[in-house]
């Protein structure tokens, strides 16, 4: 199946796809170009939910109504937004979209009637370096099929309309108008492992380690802040590890037997074993430095590693912290070279 | 003895207390190494990098020798602006060492001044200055080898009468002795006509990447400065060269596993042309790469590959196997020059500014140019030149055990360089006179004492340092050479509060992690008890040492950095190390199972 106006396939789109398939879906698609693996999938674009959208304004506004609000009422945003996501979320969508999505989502899952798709929002305001704003949309795990996943296909476009999101869009003035959202369709990974990393340090800001935070299950674990993963550091370049933190890791995130993610115990002989061999460690290491490569700055990026051992990543976006620094120049060139060594023979001065 | 985090400090020096019934060995060390009441009040350490064990009295002349020379180049010759020399005590045969530092700011600037027209011009001119120091350190050593034979015939030579020489020869032997001495004197003030110069600019270029990259190890700096084809490697190279060779001459079979060095040489003189081709070949890696010794060159006993063919030799059955297994025995000079080549553009790639870069460039430049030095004057001075000399000591030992004495010739190290030349006088006299040197009936009995109170010191520890803890070590030539920081100090006062850690921390030395079998070995002579896959646990080791890490699995010391020789070797063959733990080889017990973390720099006690 081809990519079209209503969908994107990940090897189809790429970074300077954003304005249709949204911030994640351009960094899933640009990393699938980069050869780099993500679980396979495709995004809704927004032209989709601009085509619904507008068969819901024939029966009702809603950009002018948001619009008309200010952003302290939240008295009045509260009312609306639960009048719009009920809205959204019940409407059906029309025919040809419905039956294109079922189709792409045919495609993804093939014949196999235990694949589950995750149904992650990807708005396209959510400009990933805008990180305040990222993450206020819905992001759902463990779908199990194709009328589930429209369900929240739904569920995320109606996310557009919650509370905080509408706040932030009057606190900021945004035009309606300009706010859509696309939908990004993935595969899930039962992920034995999973969890965070970064291409610079999180502590010094050095640019020559990668920082590894891993989890047993799924990331979301991690993400959540629910257990105290893992701590790995590597160098980027020589691949040594100077940090294995192991820590006791007491709970674990599985896929729920319904669809959605559990909270379970970790059996005991796994809660202080590390997450990760150090072939895994070198291996994300690697990938981390393709993708920091690829996009020529430090990244902060989710990965899963699966029951195969099998490496994906779920998310690359630019590290902000450090980089929004701009660190002042450790030396500058001297102009006679000899003058650096009195660093050193000089004494504190 | 050792000092607890309780008083903050350590011990005074005053408190020190020899340990009884040596009081009168102790008193036989120079009257300027003794600590005395104003030492109270400056801080020591305890200089276990270079002395890890008691030094007896002739092998104090290292100190002397190596601080007068250190101490000369810092403060008088190339005017180092905050560092003056080294000063040097020994009690219970442990010797303690404290810098004089410079810390009045006008005081520091005028020697800024100076440093800049000295220091700046060796850097300019290094390569030509360094080959001017190749050519002075080749003709003492020459010098050296050439000094006469010691011997006191009965009658002077006839033809010495018919040229009318007019000195006799116990003239010559003060004379050699005195020689002897000044050669080491003046190889020790050649050996710091670079050195600190050298790490000072190797250390501008790690402090800088320390600062860049706060998380970087020190292995990884260090590799992106050291030398491909430095003398260090050139030892076990020839080892590997010899294995070849044999291996085509078709002399193999002769090295054999728990075969003396001496049957191997006598059957390879009994195969005719082939293994007379092979013992020339020997002739040649002998002069001059097998003058290392087996220690750091700081104590007489330890003695050279050319003395004891055993290390050497031991090394040989493996090499020959791994070559006949078709593993490429020369070093790939090639790749690993394009290694670091690699390793330096990566790293100048993460830089976030252009500034950055060119400082970068600018230092490992200078890093680069002077490193050949850092690492090839052990070679020449710790190494070759140490053996000569002790060796030459020893022959004046054999002439004075010959004349009564001692007992043997190895007793002469348990005389003072001053009491030497005294014994050597009093047989001069001797023989000038016809009576019976007077030394007869006075050393054999302080020799005894002497060697009684080394082996009761050695059963003492004694405290890391003394003294007042100095607020900040500003002094760059003990942070260079000794690695002691503020940090470490804390450290060395709160060791005690943890004694039954079953963790040993050293310097992170080579990348990856082992557990295996320890085997501690104290000595080169027990280097033959390493089986496969052991781990080489030792107080130090140098480049004789290059052909036992074709056996282990990983490799700890007790003393030495990131660019110590174990560190290099280990990286150089891929094996876990942690080296400078400082008490690995007392904490561990020889055959307990341990673990080695090379890139944390921790030493696991598992069994």
């Amino acid at each position: 199946m081809r990519s079209s106006e209503t969908i994107g396939w990940f090897a189809d789109i790429g970074l300077a796809d954003r304005p249709t398939v949204g911030g994640k879906g351009g960094s899933l698609g640009e990393l699938t170009r980069a050869s780099i693996a993500v679980p396979p999938g495709f995004v809704v674009r927004t032209g989709a939910f601009e085509r619904f959208l507008s068969r819901l304004e024939q029966q009702e506004l809603i950009r002018t109504k948001v619009e008309a609000l200010g952003a302290d009422q939240l008295e009045q945003i509260t009312a609306l937004s639960n009048h719009l996501r009920a809205r959204l979320e019940s409407a059906a969508l029309p025919d040809d979209l419905s039956s294109e999505l079922i189709a792409a989502h045919a495609e993804l899952c093939g014949a196999d009637p235990d694949s589950h798709v995750a149904v992650r929002s990807s708005a396209t305001t959510e400009d990933a370096e805008d990180a305040s704003f990222a993450g206020l949309q819905d992001t759902y795990l463990w779908v199990k099929d194709a009328q589930a996943t429209l369900h929240y296909v739904r569920s995320c476009w109606a996310s557009l309309y919650s509370v905080p999101s509408i706040a932030y869009r009057r606190k900021h003035g945004l035009p309606e108008s300009g706010v859509a959202m696309a939908v990004v369709i993935q595969r899930m990974v039962n992920a034995r492992t999973a969890g965070v990393m970064f291409t610079r340090s999180p502590l010094t800001g050095d640019r020559s380690v990668v920082t590894i935070e891993g989890a047993w299950g799924l990331g979301s674990s991690v993400v959540s802040g629910e257990v105290t993963p893992d701590r790995f550091v590597i160098a980027k370049i020589t691949g040594e590890i100077s940090v294995r933190e192991i820590s006791d890791k007491h709970v674990r995130h599985l896929p729920a037997t319904n669809g959605g993610v559990c909270e379970r115990e970790t059996p005991e002989n796994l809660r202080r074993a590390p997450s990760l061999s150090d072939g895994e460690i070198l291996a994300l290491r690697d990938i981390a430095r393709r993708v920091e490569r690829h996009y020529g700055r430090p990244q902060d990026i989710e990965w899963a590693v699966d029951h195969s051992g099998e490496i994906v990543l779920l998310q690359s976006r630019p590290e902000t912290v450090w980089s929004s620094k701009g660190r002042p120049p450790v030396a500058t060139p001297a102009k006679n070279p000899l003058q650096h060594v009195l660093k050193i023979f000089g004494g504190r001065r | 003895m050792r000092a607890t985090a309780k008083t903050k400090g350590f011990p005074l020096p005053s408190s020190l207390k020899v340990v009884p019934g040596t009081e009168s060995v102790q008193a036989a060390y120079p009257y300027y190494m003794q600590f005395g009441k104003e030492d109270d009040e400056r801080f020591w350490f305890y200089n276990s990098m270079h002395f890890p064990e008691p030094m007896c009295l002739f092998d104090m002349i290292t100190a002397e020798a190596a601080y007068c020379a250190l101490g000369s180049a810092n403060t008088r010759v190339y005017s180092l602006p905050t560092t003056l020399g080294i000063d040097c005590r020994i009690i219970n045969g442990r010797v303690y060492i404290g810098g004089n530092a410079a810390t009045d700011p006008a005081e520091i600037e005028r020697r800024t001044k100076e440093f800049q027209l000295r220091a700046f011009f060796y850097y300019e001119n290094w390569e030509r200055l360094f080959a001017h120091w190749k050519d002075k350190m080749m003709s003492l050593i020459r010098e050296t080898e050439a000094l006469p034979k010691l011997e006191l015939p009965e009658f002077e030579p006839l033809e010495h009468v018919h040229a009318g020489r007019g000195v006799a020869s116990n003239h010559y032997i003060l004379d050699t002795y005195q020689k002897t001495l000044e050669g080491y004197f003046r190889m020790w003030q050649y050996h710091f006509e670079f050195l600190l110069l050298g790490y000072g600019a190797y250390l501008t270029f790690f402090d800088f990447c320390k600062k860049a990259f706060p998380e970087i190890s020190d292995q990884t700096v260090a590799r992106m400065v050291a030398g491909i084809e430095a003398e260090i490697f050139r030892p076990d190279d020839e080892l590997r060269r010899l294995a070849k060779c044999a291996i085509d001459l078709g002399v193999d079979s002769q090295f054999r596993e728990g075969v003396s060095p001496d049957e191997i040489l006598k059957s390879l003189e009994q195969l005719g042309k082939p293994g007379a081709a092979w013992l020339k070949e020997l002739a040649v890696s002998r002069d001059p790469w097998f003058n290392i010794n087996v220690g750091d060159g700081f104590y007489h006993y330890h003695r050279s590959w050319n003395d004891d063919l055993s290390m050497p030799f031991a090394a040989l059955p493996g090499y020959i196997a791994n070559a006949k297994n078709g593993e490429r025995l020369e070093r790939q000079t090639g790749r690993l020059m394009a290694e670091r080549k690699q390793l330096i553009a990566d790293y100048r790639e993460l830089l976030e500014t252009e500034e950055d870069r060119a400082a970068y460039d600018q230092m490992i430049e200078l890093a680069h140019r002077v490193f050949p030095y850092v690492e090839g004057h052990k070679f020449y001075c710790e190494h070759w030149y140490t053996n000569l000399f002790f060796n030459k000591i020893r022959e004046f030992g054999g002439l004075l055990a010959q004349n009564g004495f001692f007992a043997k010739a190895e007793d002469v190290f348990q005389l003072s360089h001053y009491e030497l030349e005294s014994a050597i006088v009093d047989l001069m006299t001797s023989w000038s006179n016809g009576s019976p040197p007077r030394g007869i009936a006075r050393w054999p009995a302080i020799v005894r004492e002497r060697r009684a109170a080394l082996a009761e010191w050695a059963k003492h520890e004694t405290a890391p340092a003394l003294g007042p803890v100095p607020d900040i070590i500003d002094d760059p030539a003990i942070v260079m050479l000794w690695g002691i920081t503020r940090e470490n100090l804390d450290a060395w006062l709160t060791a005690g509060e943890q004694p039954n850690s079953n963790e040993i921390r050293g310097f992170a030395a080579s990348n990856g992690v082992v557990e295996g079998i320890a085997r501690v070995v104290k000595s080169v002579d027990e280097i033959g008890r390493l089986r496969k896959g052991d781990i080489l646990v030792c107080q130090i080791t140098n480049p004789s040492w290059a052909p036992v890490f074709q056996n282990i699995s990983a490799a700890v010391s007790d003393i030495g950095g990131s660019m110590s020789h174990a560190a290099i070797v280990a990286r150089e063959y891929g094996l876990p190390a942690v080296v400078g733990t400082g008490t690995a080889t007392q904490k561990i017990k020889d055959g307990q199972r341990i673990r080695v973390d090379g890139g944390r720099g921790v030493v696991t006690l598992l069994g």
